[in-house]
This record gives C-alpha cells, structure tokens and sequence, in this order.
C-alpha cells in the first residue's frame, strides 16, 4: 500500500500535475472571492427527496458526460494518436434510438414506461454507438485515414441520422426511473450521473486490471511498428479503442436524455467534442498517442467544468463565457507545454544543486 | 605544439539522475586532426559531444576555442561558434535539393536565387570532391552522399571542429572510403575532426590520436600509431586480454546433430525470394551478405514479419502456418529486430513494461502478467543480463543503446523461445556488450535453442556460427561450414567467384 501511494508520487504525478494545480487554483481562487461558493446544503427536490445541492455537486454532476466521453476519448487517443471528433454527434444518435426503443416497447406492449424497456432501449443504444465506434474505427485503423478526418463523417450526418430515426419529432420520455438516472434515485442525496461515473470508472479500471489492454494500447501508440513485431494486433487495439469510445458515448448520450426527459437531437451534447478533447489534454495526455492516464481526463473534466461554473457564479453571462474560458486554457495549455515544463525541471534541478553546494560549503566551514 | 590546438575541454562535469555520465573529464583537439572518441555504450561519449555542440549544459568545467574560452547554450550557437556535428541518422530534408539543403537556415540575403545557390553549392561540392550536384533531390543521393552533403554544409559553414557521430554504420566499403578521403581532405585543411565510431578498423585506418573514456572517466588519450588493437579494447572495456580471446579458442561451437527444428521451401514475402532454408535443435547459424542482400528479409519472412508470399514451413516436422508474428512467437520463435529504435524498444515505457511485452502478447490479453510478477522478470533479467538502468521502472528510450538491446533480448528470452533470430543485436553497441551477447548466444545453444545470427562484422559471426549461409542480390549463394568458415572463405562467396 505504501509502496502503491510512492509509485503514484514518483511516476503519477508529473502526469496528474497541471490538472491538479488547475483545481487548486481555482479552489483557491473561489474561496477568495466568495467562500459560499463551496457551501453544500441538503434540500428537498421537486420529488420531495433529500438531496445535496450547491455549487460544488452542479460542478461534479454537470461534468458528468465530459468526464464519461473523456475515458472513452483518452483511449482512442493513446491507440490512434488522434481523437474522435464525431462523439457529441453519436451521443445524438445514441440517445435517439435510447428515446425510439422506449417509445417502440410502449407502443407495442401498450403499457407504460417499464424499467425492462430502459434497460432494452440502453443496450440497444449501446449496440449502435458500438456500430458506430467500429465504423470510426475500422477507417481509421483498416483505412490507415487520420482519425480527425475519419471521424468528421460522422461528426457532420451524425444529427442527421439522429433526425431521421425520430422522424424529425422530439419525443419526450418521462417516467420515474428516467427522471432518477438524469437527476436523483429516492433516498439517495448523490446525483445519479455521479454514480455513474463512479461505475464507469471503475469498469475501466477494472478492464486494465484484468486485461493487459493498457500496456497493448500504450505500445501500439508509442511504436506500431514493435508492437506489431511482438505480435500485438494494432489494428484490432485500434478498432476496440473507437468501440469502448461507443459505450461511453451510449452512456453519455442516456444521461443526456434523461435529465430533460426528451431528445433534441440538435442540441444533445452540442460542442462538446472539442471539450473531451481537452479535458484528454489537460490531463495530460499527449494527443499524440502513447501513455496516458484516463484519471487525468477525468480531472480535466471537472477542470472545465468548474471554470465554466465559477464563470457563471461570477454573473459573466453565456456568451462571454467562452471567451473568458478560452483566456483560461491559454495558460492551462501554455503551461503544461513542453517547453515550460522543461523550464520549470530546470529551474529545480538548479535549484537542488544550489541547496547541496551549500551543504557542502557549510560541511566544509 | 600549444599554439596547436584548436579545441580544448577541462574538467568537464555532468550528471543526470542516478548517473554520473562525465567525472571531470578532458579532451584536446588539435588542428588538422583526426581524433577518435572511444568508449564502450555509457562511457560518456555521447553526453561530452552533447555537452560540446549544446545540447547539454555542463556542471562544471570550461571549454576554449583557440584558447578563447566560451560558452555554448544551444546547437545552433555551436555551430555559430565553429562546432559542427553529422549524426548518424541524417538530419537534412530529403525531398530539398542538395543545394537547398546546404543553406537552409543560413544566411538569408545571400542566396535568394536558386540558379546561384545551385552554382555555390556545386563550387563546394567540386571543391570538396563530392559526387553530387546542387541540382539533385537529396532524398535520391545514396547514404554516404547525404552524409557529405551534410558535412559540406558544414564546412562551408567554417567550422573549425566538425564531429562525425556514427558516419559510417549504414555506409558499405566503397561509401566509407569515400567519406575516408573527405575527412584526410578536410585535415588537410586544418580542421579538426572528432570522429565517434565502433569500428575499430576504421579508427586504425583514418585517426591520428584517441582519447578513450570509461564510466564517464578518462582513461587516456593515445597516439593511434603507439596503441595495438588490442590494447584499445582492454582500455574501453577495462578487462585483461587474456578473457578476451578466450572466447575466441574455447568455443565450442554446437554442429549440432540434433532434430531439425525449423525447415522452410520456397518460403518468400513480399519483401524476399524464396529460399529454403533449416536449423537444428542447438545449432548456432547465420545470414550474411552485404547489406541489401536480403539477409534481414530472409530472416523477417521466418517470422512473418512482412506479408508472406508462399513456401512450405515446418516445425519439428509438422507442417505450420506463420503469416504473422504472434504465429511464430507461438511456435516458439523469437526475433530481434535489425533497427532497434523503430522495430524494437517501446521508448516511453519502463524495461519492466518493455520486457514483459512478448510474453505478455504470447499469453493473450486476458491473462495480464501482474505487477508483482513483472517486477520479478525485470528484475531477475536486469540482474541477469546486467542491464544499467536506474531502476527497473526507467522509461526505456533513456537506456544506453547497449542496455536498450539487451532489454530487448530479455524481452525475448522470458517468452523461452526454442528459435532465436538476431538481426545485427550488436550493432552500434560497444565491444563489452557485444561480447556478452556472443557469450549468451553460445550458452542459449547449449541449452538446446536454436539461434540464427546476423552480423556486419563478419569476424563475430566466425566466432559464433557452425554454419553460415551467404546471401547475395536477394539470393543465397553459398552455404559454409567446418574448415570453410574463415574469413577469406567468406569473403570470396559473398564476393563471388573465384577471386
């Protein structure tokens, strides 16, 4: 255990450094301009259930999808050296064909919503973002096309097709449960998308701890060429990357529907592929492929979000809060750079020189 | 004598962590010099030439030039101050034109014209004796032209001391003794050459002095006319003569008469002429020819490294598939890669990572070696094979090219392969290494593994191989064994005829 805690002080953190610094920052920074930024109260909601409210629970709950399409991001970008620019597109998608098997099931069976028919309608629009992921992934692996490029296809029909599986329409579903997986499960204070983080998460840790799929999407990222004459197979790692990006997407897309109870398939996660992309970045990941840490695109998740809320708490009205946001990552990205960064090893290691030159010295007077 | 020299190095200190790479090391450099580097992988010569050109800051010591002193902060302020580096892995355009290339980044007033930069460039191309023309797309000039190519920009870029990392270990004869003349041309002109090789031969042949480091320690700096060979050798590897060559005479090379292991017919790729080709349990063999002769696609095809084109391939008798090389690896064959950067080592990852891989692959994605495990390979490998690393979670790519290979050796060697192929794992290594390997090839057969070994140098193959299969033009030529395996023999097949 203590040698666990030292490992991820000794290689972790440099990776971990800059989203960590992030949140402090901005930690610190709220608490100098309003400490009842971070006050969290329990209220009833419109259920009447107690719940956790405050600025803090609207950061963690509202970066949920980000941080969901980041893992799923940070594995394709390891595998590929490239990103998924379609997710916020199939996400759409996802989520219509969440809102069509539903509504299929209540047309035949003529009945309500029942939980069999969330849980039908969630494979169902798991299956189809896996579809979609392998589509992605097979141009981008099979075809050798930059996955920028192989994925614009995707990014630019995907609302289309989410149109056309509803007929244009945007159906509502409301129902408990739908309304439980968007906001709160009855007696539970955390919100549900949190949770579901939480699981995801630990799916993906559990995946590297019982497969050896990091080390095979690592080498394939670092050196294809070795990876594939020690006999890894880049091109199905590739592939499965842009296929687990799917689940993720189904996921995020599910939450996305269930918290307004509706599909828009214009307005489901819009832009917020470029925002995986970052959060991927400000974990520091290189975007170009290698090693990675999905916990630090989780970080850069919450990084964003919470920038865009204190934005928001500060009364800087939506549409200069991209603006604002964009002054922000300037510095988070200028800062976690190569050439800062070496600057900074620099300024330590001198630093460290100067300490033991005068311990010499006084060793010596 | 002091008014001589042109490049003087005191005391010079660096240190990384875990390793101190330079001990206050000196170094002299006269005009109108050529001056070997020597020293086994790690012994510091890369980190005092990175020192030199900038790439490195130094921790203490001082460099003069023509017994000014200076500082240099980064490449291109050594090359302003007179200091110029050819590394082994070209550093120019290849799709600009040779005259392009050698003023690229330079001046900008002066050639705005292509016409007169093409005419400049020829004027020093003539000068210098390089067959090439301004004209010419560098990417389509041979090797050695684009090294001279490199090292005319140089020149004309006066500097006073030009350092040849490597030049010569993709270059065949008739290459390197063309670069050969290129460099007594330039002593002649009173520039001072630091030339860094592992060839010995060639050190013999071209360089007036050696200074040779060891540990990041000088050891000293000789007249190249007062030190025999052999000399030079215990002075890098600081081991007495006599464990030297006796590796040579105790050799008891396996002509084996064992089980024949793999046999192949007609096997081709898209890359190699089909051949036929065996090995024997415990038999030690190898490919040889010059290079482009096909040997490292010979090898590749047996381990379906390139697309496979036909052939019959059988394993201890059984007919086999192998179309790619996780096929082969489950077949108990291994193979290390003739290009260590680009076919080997996975840099960013740890040796631990590094060496688990093949068997991490053979065993299938859903049986991870775990963490406790793989410490205990990377650990009893890095014992094993003595491999200088800071620890075992040390990324790779930071490794001595020496240490790097010998990564790659443990990688294979935990899978316990039954066929081992080595293409060229001693190149570029330093001559302690490449001993330890040979000894570790000899002791693999002993064991009962096959191996198949490819080499540039001829004489490490003699030492190694009972049997040695000669490739030339994409075709094998000749087979040797027994009292044929000498070097003449060799020579004449790989040659051809009788002469």
């Amino acid at each position: 255990m203590k040698n666990n805690f030292k490992r991820f002080f000794s290689s972790g953190l440099g990776q971990l450094t800059i989203p960590i610094i992030s949140i402090c920052l901005l930690i610190i920074f709220n608490l100098i301009r309003d400490p009842s930024f971070f006050s969290i109260s329990i209220a009833h909601n419109n259920d009447g259930n107690m719940v956790l409210a405050g600025n803090l629970i609207s950061i963690i709950n509202g970066a949920s999808e980000l941080a969901i399409l980041a893992m799923g991001m940070t594995l394709v970008t390891a595998a590929c050296g490239g990103q998924d620019i379609s997710v916020g597109a199939a996400a759409a998608i996802a989520g219509s064909v969440f809102v069509k098997i539903i509504k299929m099931c209540m047309f035949d069976f003529n009945s309500d919503i029942k939980a069999g028919y969330i849980i039908l309608a969630f494979l169902a629009a798991c299956v189809v973002a896996m579809l979609f992921g392998a589509f992605n992934g097979t141009l981008v692996a099979v075809f050798k096309i930059q996955p920028m490029i192989a994925t614009l296809i995707l990014f630019t029909c995907g609302r289309s097709i989410a149109y056309w599986i509803n007929g244009g329409a945007t159906p509502t579903v409301s129902s408990p449960i739908i309304t439980a997986i968007g906001g709160f499960i009855p007696g539970v204070p955390i919100p549900t998308p949190v949770i579901i983080v939480v699981v995801m998460a630990v799916l993906f840790k559990l995946l590297f701890h019982f497969t050896s799929l990091e080390l095979f999407t690592q080498s394939v990222g670092i050196n294809g060429n070795a990876a594939r004459l020690n006999g890894i197979n880049s091109t199905f790692i590739k592939l499965l990357s842009f296929i687990i990006l799917g689940i993720c997407v189904a996921v995020a897309g599910t939450i996305g529907v269930s918290r307004l109870g509706l599909i828009n398939h214009e307005t489901l996660l819009i832009d917020i592929e470029m925002d995986t992309i970052l959060a991927v970045a400000i974990g520091g990941n290189s975007l170009g492929g290698g090693k990675f840490k999905i916990g630090g695109s989780i970080l850069g998740a919450y990084v964003i979000q919470m920038l865009t809320i204190t934005l928001y708490a500060m009364k800087v009205s939506s549409t200069d809060v991209k603006a604002y946001k964009a002054v922000v990552i300037i510095l988070l990205v200028v800062i976690g750079s190569p050439v800062v960064k070496k600057y900074f090893g620099r300024m330590v290691s001198k630093a460290k020189a100067n300490r033991s030159e005068k311990k010499a010295k006084g060793a010596v007077e | 004598m002091q008014e001589n020299v042109l490049l003087q190095m005191r005391n010079i200190d660096k240190s990384f962590p875990g390793v101190h790479a330079l001990n206050n090391v000196d170094f002299t450099l006269r005009k109108g010099e050529i001056h070997a580097l020597m020293g086994e992988n790690g012994a510091g010569k890369s980190t005092l030439i990175k020192v030199l050109t900038g790439v490195y800051q130094m921790e203490k010591g001082e460099i003069k030039v023509e017994g000014n002193k200076i500082s240099i902060h980064s490449p291109q302020d050594a090359q302003n101050k007179g200091i110029s580096t050819v590394y082994q892995e070209i550093t120019l355009c290849p799709n600009l034109t040779v005259a392009e290339n050698m003023f690229i980044g330079r001046d900008k007033k002066s050639f705005i014209n292509s016409k007169a930069r093409i005419k400049r460039a020829n004027e020093i191309l003539n000068k210098l004796g390089i067959p090439a023309r301004g004209s010419q797309i560098l990417g389509n000039c041979s090797l050695a032209i684009q090294q001279m190519v490199a090292i005319a920009r140089a020149v004309d870029m006066n500097c006073k001391v030009l350092i040849l990392d490597e030049p010569t270990s993709s270059l065949d004869d008739k290459e390197v003794n063309m670069l050969f003349s290129l460099m007594r041309d330039l002593k002649s002109r009173g520039v001072g050459i630091i030339f860094v090789t592992h060839f010995l031969e060639q050190v013999y042949e071209v360089s007036d002095r050696i200074t040779v480091l060891r540990n990041g320690e000088l050891v000293g700096e000789y007249l190249t006319e007062e030190l025999p060979q052999v000399e030079l050798v215990s002075k890098m590897i600081g081991k007495e003569l006599e464990e030297l060559s006796s590796l040579g005479e105790s050799d008891e090379k396996q002509s084996a008469e064992g089980e024949v292991f793999y046999e192949a017919h007609g096997l081709s790729s898209s890359e190699a002429l089909p051949f036929d080709f065996s090995i024997k349990k415990g038999e030690v063999n190898g490919f040889t020819g010059l290079l482009g002769s096909g040997r490292s696609e010979s090898v590749r095809a047996i381990f379906g490294a390139d697309k496979v084109g036909g052939g019959t391939v059988k394993i201890k008798g059984k007919k086999v598939s192998i179309t790619k090389p996780v096929d082969a690896m489950r077949h108990g064959i291994g193979y290390l890669a003739e290009d260590r950067k680009r076919d080997g080592i996975i840099a960013e990852l740890s040796v631990r990572e590094n060496i688990i891989l093949a068997l991490q692959v053979m065993n299938g994605m859903f049986k991870p070696i775990s963490r406790s495990e793989a410490e205990a390979f990377a650990d009893e490998y890095i014992k094993v094979l003595n491999i200088k690393t800071a620890s075992r979670e040390t990324p790779v790519g930071s490794l001595s090219g020496g240490n790097q290979q010998k990564v790659i050796l443990a990688r294979w060697l935990l899978t316990h392969p039954d066929y081992l192929i080595l293409d060229e794992p001693t190149r570029g290594i330093d001559v302690g290494t490449k001993l330890e390997i040979q000894k570790l090839v000899l002791k693999l057969a002993e064991e009962g593994v096959s191996v198949t070994f490819i080499s540039s140098e001829i004489e490490e193959m003699l030492r190694t191989c009972s049997r040695l299969i000669v490739m030339r033009d994409r075709h094998i030529v000749g087979e040797l064994k027994g009292k044929d395996l000498n070097q003449t023999q060799v020579m004449k097949t790989i040659a051809g005829g009788e002469a």
